[in-house]
């Protein structure tokens, strides 16, 4: 385990940190279910790491521990060399943690500006009293917001909707801004569940550019769940595999592809 | 600074004058940034003596692609100062084309304007002799790339602060009116495109008549949206805005160019009547949703305004009522709608490049824009011939500009002889030759005639599409084509019947157009090539095709051209598919070899007809669309005698 704390560089010159998130034996249980059954892996600094897994398989409960939304009834989760204690999500958030849902939850009535501004709430330090006001400090500090939304809207090219309600637009524009928004927060770690799911194949070409562009840009460490197994072997560093609760394969796209488990699972074979 | 001989010229001119006077604005992270002249100056010194810095010798050339940026404008301005040659590219360009330009002047840099315009120079870099060096602007996701022929402006510029004047006011010294300003390759309806050399002369004399001819001046703002490779943009955008000092716009991105255009209100503007159409088209379909008293309210004052704005555009008396009556639509409709499309302060307005409607045309200077056309091409520097403002017609395009002669040859083709016609396509001197005689006058490749009594010159066709039918009619497409596509729901046709006994037409749908008509109609349908199939979508065009055929019959001459037959297309004509130039001309010949087959259908007498096309797709990827395309029967108005006249 001594080797992940260290750093190297990838083949295309991105440098791989040392790990900034480790899970280890984590079970899940709901009821009587276990959701996830003991399973370790980590998430290294800078990298783009996979979780992938037929329907069922728990990839959304385990993105729902990492993001602290669930709390294992077994295991622990390190993060960046500490046991992380039971966090609100507000907690989660000023610790650099965003991330996207699988089925989009913006506030539709809201322009796109408005809805990536909600992501910099972390970032805001003024009073109410003072925001409403306009006053001093609230005032530098909108601008400072402000500013740092369009950054994020120049670069997932949303200029021309910037101000049009969300409600109004398609499907695939609402999946950028709801990663504008996570953006916008400026994490650390990105966590981004099913970012193409329902996007034809243009949609996905954009999305990946973007995600990729994201790690590129800004270092941002992303793990992400996603069906679509052609996008996740070119994107991903690493590839987490899981069926039925539990992890059966974990490695570069590569070895992933080559593993038995992860065939019969995707192919499928009978299960005595 | 006595005589001003060159665009640099003009920019130390600017630079002293109207020092703080804004030269650029673009918008940025949401807010309109502005460089001043003095600002523009400092800059663009910068990026010359950082070229100069990386080796850029006099006579080269520079290749420059991207969006309407001002920093590739001023790095156009940035390589005249160095004594190169600039070559703006077609953004849109793929791989091949930029190859053959590169290849053919043999550019020495690139300056592109983000990842994906170095991707595609890299692609095909290893084909280009001598190609040193590309410098990018936004160097978002280049981070991992081999630098180490590749460099941002910010370090081109860090470079240039690093170096000495003196070399870049050495060569500048050099430069007279003969020097090169610009290279432009044109886009070509046939063969490889020629790079049309632009002197000093050429642009500087242009860009000041043209000025004056519509009393342009500092304090004028204008939106560059049009590809920067265009003969137009470089017209505007340098060479008038620096003889008159006014303000280069640049929209933030291609989706946002309408919004901009509100924002900025340009006095000065340029459009193609295609992105006319699409604002008029716009509009109506807003017209459609709105309530039934503003509806009510739209057309009473529209009809009024059809009668009464051209003449009160054209100085002609107008009585005080419909006067008065025009102020009040002015103030309830007019107004708010040329605020809506951006237009409440154009005090000048070109179309040009293509046949403008009557409809489309009269509309927007019905409304009181002072809409106008001019004709002319990039061996010109753009101006032959512009309307004045007290006769604007939307039928011709015009009276010579000052300073051009023109002339028509004996089989209709037009000449001309200006200041601003070209040196010479570089590289070529057969195609020079062919084009432009020893005394200066220049082959436009169209055929027209100047009007009896007004001077006007109206534009037939190009000369090499105007032919003969089998019964030896003339044949002039362009000229039915025109009148079809006139029609909103019509966005491209196609006429063939060159030595044939009858013509038949290709229609492509204007998707915008019929796919808000299919659904407020209730018809649902999966992708273009389903509603280009549609029964009710084909009735409309029957429809469309028989009213232009009783246009065509009226005039004597082209009679001939009535369409027999015609297809809807199951696809879009699409410049990746070399089906059209990228300045939206449809190339003839090439289609015709492309869709032989449908066009053996139309003649054949098929009911339908079973197609494989192949298609590029935007990422460059090849495929094929597969469709059973139905063949559609007009009316023809039998027509008499006359086409034994034009037979002669």
């Amino acid at each position: 385990m001594n080797a992940q704390s260290q750093s190297f560089v990838t083949e295309d010159g991105r440098t791989i940190g040392p790990t900034v998130l480790d899970l280890r034996n984590i079970t899940l249980r709901f009821g009587g279910v276990e959701a996830i059954k003991d399973i370790s892996f980590d998430i290294r600094e800078g990298e783009i790491r996979a979780i992938i897994g037929p329907n069922g398989a728990g990839k959304s409960s385990m993105l729902n521990v990492i993001s602290g939304f669930y709390v294992p009834q077994e295991g622990e989760v390190w993060f960046r060399g500490k046991p992380r204690p039971a966090m609100k999500p507000y907690e989660v958030a000023q610790q650099g943690i965003a991330r996207t849902f699988q089925n989009i939850a913006l506030f539709e009535g809201m322009s796109v500006l408005d809805n990536v501004m909600t992501g910099r709430l972390a970032h805001m330090k003024t009073n109410i009293l003072t925001q409403a006001l306009w006053w001093g400090a609230a005032a530098r500090e909108e601008e400072e917001n402000r500013a740092a939304v369009e950054r994020v809207i120049d670069f997932l090219e949303i200029q021309a909707i910037r101000k049009t309600p969300v409600g109004r637009l398609p499907y695939g524009l609402k999946k950028r801004v709801e990663l504008a928004r996570a953006l916008a927060a400026e994490p650390s770690l990105l966590l981004l569940d099913e970012p193409m799911a329902g996007m034809n194949v243009e949609e996905k070409e954009d999305m990946s550019r973007f995600i990729l562009d994201v790690n590129d840009e800004f270092g941002t460490t992303i793990a992400l769940i996603e069906h679509d197994m052609g996008v996740v072997m070119d994107l991903s560093d690493r590839v987490v595999v899981m069926d039925y609760g539990r992890k059966i394969g974990d490695g570069t796209p590569d070895e992933v592809r080559g593993n038995q488990d992860v065939i019969d699972a995707y192919l499928g074979v009978a299960h005595d | 600074m006595t005589d001003l001989r060159t665009i640099p010229d003009f920019l130390d001119r600017n630079a002293d004058r109207f020092a703080g006077a804004p030269a650029y604005r673009e918008k940025e992270f949401g807010i309109w940034q502005e460089w001043t002249w003095a600002q523009a100056r400092e800059e663009i010194a910068e990026m010359a003596l950082g070229l100069i810095a990386g080796g850029l010798e006099i006579g080269e050339h520079v290749a420059v692609i991207g969006r309407n940026r001002p920093q590739l404008y001023m790095a156009m301005v940035a390589v005249q100062c160095a004594g190169g040659i600039p070559v703006p590219l077609y953004q849109d360009a793929v791989g091949e084309e930029i190859a053959y330009v590169l290849g053919h002047c043999s550019a020495k840099f690139v300056i592109a304007g983000d990842q994906e315009q170095v991707d595609k120079v890299l692609e095909v870099q290893d084909r280009i002799e001598g190609l040193r060096h590309i410098v990018y602007l936004d160097g978002r996701g280049l981070r991992k790339y081999d630098h180490s022929a590749m460099s941002s402006m910010e370090t081109i510029r860090k470079a240039g602060r690093d170096t000495p004047r003196d070399e870049m006011d050495r060569r500048r010294a050099q430069q007279t009116g003969a020097t090169t300003c610009v290279m432009l390759y044109t886009s070509g309806t046939t063969g490889k495109p020629k790079g049309v050399v632009l002197s000093h002369d050429n642009i500087v004399a242009t860009s000041k008549a043209s000025s004056e001819f519509d009393r342009l001046r500092q304090g004028d703002e204008v939106l560059a949206y049009l590809p920067m490779a265009w003969v137009g943009d470089f017209i505007f955008s340098i060479g008038q805005a620096m003889v008159t000092g006014f303000c280069v716009n640049c929209p933030e991105s291609a989706d946002t160019i309408l919004q901009d255009l509100r924002e900025i209100g340009p006095t000065y503007y340029f459009a193609p009547p295609r992105v006319f159409e699409t604002q008029l088209t716009s509009v109506m379909i807003r017209m459609e949703d709105a309530g039934r008293v503003k509806k009510a309210m739209f057309r009473h004052f529209m009809d009024h305004a059809k009668g009464v704005g051209p003449r009160l555009l054209d100085g002609e008396p107008v009585g005080t009522f419909d006067r008065l009556k025009y102020r009040l639509g002015e103030a309830l409709v007019f107004g708010p709608l040329k605020n809506t499309l951006g237009l409440s302060r154009v005090r000048v307005g070109y179309t040009a490049g293509e046949a403008i409607g009557p409809e489309l045309f009269d509309f927007y200077r019905s409304i009181g824009i002072n809409l106008k056309q001019l004709y002319g091409q990039t061996e010109a520097s753009v101006f032959i011939t512009q309307q004045k403002d007290n006769e604007v017609r939307s039928d011709t395009v015009g009276t010579p500009t000052p300073g051009v002669e023109l002339r028509i040859a004996e089989n209709g083709e037009v000449f001309y002889r200006s200041p601003g016609s070209f040196v010479e396509y570089y590289n070529n001197p057969e195609s020079t030759a062919s084009t432009k005689d020893p005394e200066g006058w220049v082959a436009t490749g169209d055929a027209g005639f100047i009007e009896e009594g007004t001077g006007h010159l109206r534009i037939i066709d190009r000369a090499k599409d105007v032919g003969k039918m089998a019964s030896g009619a003339l044949f002039a497409p362009k000229f039915v084509e025109n009148k079809l596509k006139f029609y909103p729901d019509i966005h491209e046709a196609v006429v063939f019947g060159n030595n044939r006994d009858r013509c038949v037409a290709f229609v492509n749908i204007d998707l915008t157009a019929v796919g808000n008509w299919a659904e407020r109609n209730n018809i649902a349908y999966a992708s273009y090539q389903e509603l280009a199939q549609h029964p009710r979508v084909l009735a409309t065009i029957t429809d469309h095709v028989n009213a232009v055929n009783k246009l065509v019959a009226r005039d004597g001459m082209l009679s001939g051209c009535q369409i027999h037959r015609f297809l809807v297309l199951h696809k879009q004509l699409d410049p990746d598919d070399d089906e059209m130039t990228r300045t939206q001309k449809v190339k003839r010949g090439l289609i015709e070899t492309k869709y032989a087959d449908l066009i053996e259908g139309l003649y054949g007498g098929a009911e339908e007809v079973y197609t494989e096309t192949d298609v590029t797709y935007e990422d460059g990827r090849k495929g094929k669309i597969k469709a059973t395309v139905k063949m559609c029967d007009a009316e023809v108005v039998p027509v008499e005698t006359t086409t034994l006249e034009a037979a002669e």
